[in-house]
């Protein structure tokens, strides 16, 4: 199988070496959580629980809001302490859940149903439902969701999505070579609940180990492919990957992956269904990578969704250096944090420290139309034409351009020579043109 | 206390890449075709050069001085522009012919618009253009052969150095594209010479001189190989990309086959586009100049269109216009489309469907 890919696209240097070999470590108990009620795309949960209840681990504190929403459970046994608005993990302040333990883990009770394949597509996604999974890459859509596809749109293909490509990140990569089985179990759960008749494993090809595991337990599976994929950012990118892995392109305007009969799903996703299916167990840990040149010890941590940063620091050393910049996520997507005391959530996949020169930003210079972010733009989009329009408040001209077709990959300013902040303005025309869709 | 940390957009990494850094390799890119310059013409090349990027600079730091806007002349933008109004020159002229390019080119190019990625017209070009509307006897006329210094290749053109006696001595005297517009009227010379001057122009000899570099002409000019090192280094860097001068010249290779022979369509040599390529200022054109990011359009297809304008424009002027060469004139006049190609060629976004 040839290597495969998507036209544009970056090469930024991966910095994977900090944490690449560090096996997954579980984090001692955290004496304090603080779960978001907002860690998803859609309805924020409803808190059902009040300042002074006592809670299990796995204990479910909020409802889902919706639909497309999720509940949330308390990560930790102890005390509900506060209810009220917390730091989150997109750099605002956001209504959370504090939880002070007991540090006794006290967990409500799991099943262990061996037989859980048999189950119907129903069942299974009840259960993942009431786990309160979301896509675990990032973006956080609930999964339930994303596997409920319109009966005139069929699904004939689950990719998992083991490319990441974040430069730093290494949670995927380790979970992939330490549970493998895990995630070839949850991806089946997926094929049998939307019916596909193919599973694909998306690995770029700088994880040979990991395309190696993975081809060896499929073997016998003959619907399932593991497809290498040529490293490349963001080769990770929904709509870049179900090219690169299938050839068909997801339409633009909000087009959805399930249009050409494709569900994306992460490899982190696929083990927390797994666990949910098979041991009704609720979403309350992931694995998150610590990292960054500052890092004492940089780490990939298996940790209770709502740790504090400033805990998952501690457990890594601390820094070696001044702190410029706490990111949540990776450096490419990831959001600027301005307090260490905001916790992890669901989609949180890494927490980097970069010292101040890694922090500084030159300011901007005036664009000089060398069009190197229209030659490596992966949504085959004009950035700087759609940064200028934005500038100059024509949001109607930035629309044309496609503003809304920008996932915020970040190559366009990763490039620029004149460091225009392309992301931020893309960003305002986002919001600006969100805003007068919802006047209308 | 609380540390507060930095907070900003995404992306939190950036390629290490500047203006200045992008301009200054262009720079760099220009220097081999200036050694060529002083190897063929001698130290004047040099000179001349600096006089050229000493007053653009000059002229970008008091303008911008006058303007109040912070000074740039560190961003190496101002000494590309000086670098090729030198190499529009040659190396006979006075001081003063360089030193008025460069301030025309700086001031009413590229600062009167707003200086650095606001001019419509490449400035080096608008200077030349300037200089050639204002002193034409001194910017096409009195170029010298290739220096003693070079005599390790053969002087002057071989094809053309056989030319019978009773040629014209106009043609001898001027540079190659001179002699080939001279062809094109043969009523002044005869049909049988024309023939023969023209299979001179096509011959494997001529062309490799043309390459190499031992032809009369201005500074920059001379040596399509130099310029072709300097344009390898810039693609290896991603700062010129190849749409612009591989259409560019892949139009002016076809059309020069097509209407270039003196005989009707397709009777020209297979040589004689090659000819056409390496002589005259298309190689510096095609790869420094039409490349100008700030005044060449942004989008793919867009660069390939416009490639395309700058080589029927020069094919036309060289073919059939008043002058023996036209690379500059066409690359001007494609800069004023280069908004409308914009408009006209967006990308189909990924996953588009166009009706």
């Amino acid at each position: 199988m040839g290597i495969k890919s998507f036209p544009g696209g970056i090469h930024p240097h991966d910095f994977k070496h900090f944490s690449k070999n560090k096996a997954i470590e579980k984090i001692p108990l955290p004496k304090k959580v603080v779960i978001p009620i907002s860690q998803h795309i859609g309805a924020p949960s409803k808190p059902i629980v009040k300042v002074g209840d006592e809670v299990l681990t796995g204990q479910c504190i909020a409802e889902p809001g919706g639909f497309v929403s999720i509940p949330m459970h308390a990560s930790i046994s102890g005390k509900i302490t506060k209810i009220d608005e917390f730091n989150h993990p997109t750099g605002i302040l956001a209504t959370g859940i504090e939880i002070t333990g007991d540090e006794q883990d006290k967990w409500i009770e799991l099943e262990n149903d061996e037989n859980y394949f048999d189950l119907s597509a129903d069942e299974m996604k009840k259960r993942i439902a009431d786990a309160g999974i979301c896509g675990m890459g990032g973006a956080g859509f609930p999964t339930h969701v994303k596997l409920s596809p319109p009966a005139d749109k069929p699904i004939d293909t689950i990719i998992l999505n083991g490319v990441e490509c974040e430069p730093y990140l290494t949670a995927d990569y380790r979970i992939m070579l330490e549970r493998a089985d895990d995630i070839i179990s949850g991806l089946k759960i997926f094929m049998k609940i939307v019916d596909a008749k193919t599973g694909i494993i998306g690995i770029e090809a700088n994880k040979p180990d990991a395309i190696k595991i993975f081809r060896k337990l499929v073997k016998k599976d003959k619907n399932i492919k593991v497809v290498g994929l040529k490293l490349k950012y963001p080769q990770g990118a929904e709509k870049q990957l179900i090219y690169a892995a299938t050839k068909r392109k997801v339409p633009n305007k909000g087009g959805l992956p399930m249009e050409v009969g494709v569900v994306v799903q992460n490899v982190g996703t696929a083990i927390a269904v797994y666990e949910a299916v098979r041991y009704k167990r609720p979403l309350i840990d992931r694995i998150i990578t610590v990292s960054g040149k500052i890092v004492k010890e940089p780490k990939n941590i298996k940790a209770r969704i709502g740790t504090l940063s400033s805990d998952l620091l501690d457990f890594c050393g601390g820094t070696t250096e001044e702190i410029g910049k706490v990111i949540s996520g990776g450096p490419m997507m990831g959001f600027a944090i301005p307090f260490l005391d905001t916790p992890m959530t669901k989609g949180s996949s890494g927490l980097l420290l970069f010292n101040r020169k890694e922090a500084h930003k030159d300011d901007e210079s005036t664009c000089l139309r060398c069009a190197r972010c229209v030659d490596i733009c992966p949504m085959n989009l004009v950035p700087s034409l759609i940064a200028n329009s934005v500038r100059y408040d024509d949001y109607d001209l930035a629309e044309k351009y496609g503003v809304m077709d920008c996932m915020k990959c970040g190559s366009c300013a990763y490039v620029c020579p004149s460091h225009i902040k392309l992301i931020q303005w893309i960003d305002i025309g986002k919001i600006k043109i969100n805003e007068k869709n919802v006047k209308k | 206390m609380i540390d507060i940390y930095a907070v900003s957009a995404s992306p939190h990494l950036k390629q290490r890449i500047s203006v200045p850094s992008v301009m200054w390799q262009v720079a760099l890119a220009l220097m081999p075709a200036l050694l060529a310059g002083i190897f063929f013409f001698g130290m004047q090349s040099l000179y001349l050069t600096i006089y050229a990027v000493a007053a653009a600079v000059i002229t970008e730091a008091a303008i911008q001085k006058l303007r109040k806007v912070p000074i740039t002349i560190t961003d190496g933008s101002a000494v590309v522009t000086g670098i090729l109004i030198a190499f529009n020159i040659n190396t006979s002229s006075p001081w003063w012919l360089p030193v008025i390019g460069s301030v025309f080119a700086i001031a009413i190019g590229k600062q009167i618009f707003g200086g650095l990625g606001y001019n419509i017209f490449n400035p080096a070009l608008l200077g030349r253009a300037f200089l050639v509307a204002s002193w034409p006897t001194l910017m096409t006329s009195g170029w010298k052969a290739t220096s003693p210094l070079s005599n390790i290749f053969e002087s002057s053109i071989n094809g053309l150095k056989n030319l019978p006696s009773n040629v014209p001595e106009v043609i001898t005297s001027a540079t190659p594209l001179g002699v080939a517009k001279a062809l094109r009227d043969t009523t002044q010379i005869g049909s049988d010479m024309a023939e023969t001057v023209m299979n001179s122009l096509s011959n494997s000899d001529t062309i490799q001189n043309l390459f190499w570099g031992n032809v009369g002409g201005v500074i920059g000019e001379v040596s399509a190989a130099a310029l072709l090192i300097g344009a390898a280094y810039l693609a290896y860097k991603h700062i010129i990309e190849w749409r612009i001068p591989i259409s560019y010249i892949g139009t002016v290779f076809i059309l020069t086959y097509i209407f270039g022979g003196i005989n009707g369509l397709f009777s020209a040599s297979i040589l004689l586009p090659v000819f056409h390529i390496f002589s005259g200022g298309l190689i510096l054109g095609a790869f420094f100049m039409a490349t100008d990011m700030v005044t060449s359009p942004v989008t793919k297809r867009g660069r390939i269109i416009f490639g395309m304008g700058c080589g029927i424009l020069t094919v036309v002027i060289r073919l059939v216009g008043g002058y023996p060469e036209g690379v500059s004139y066409s690359i001007l006049l494609m800069n004023i489309t280069v908004p409308l190609i914009d408009r006209y060629t967006l990308p189909k976004i990924f996953g588009e469907v166009r009706a």
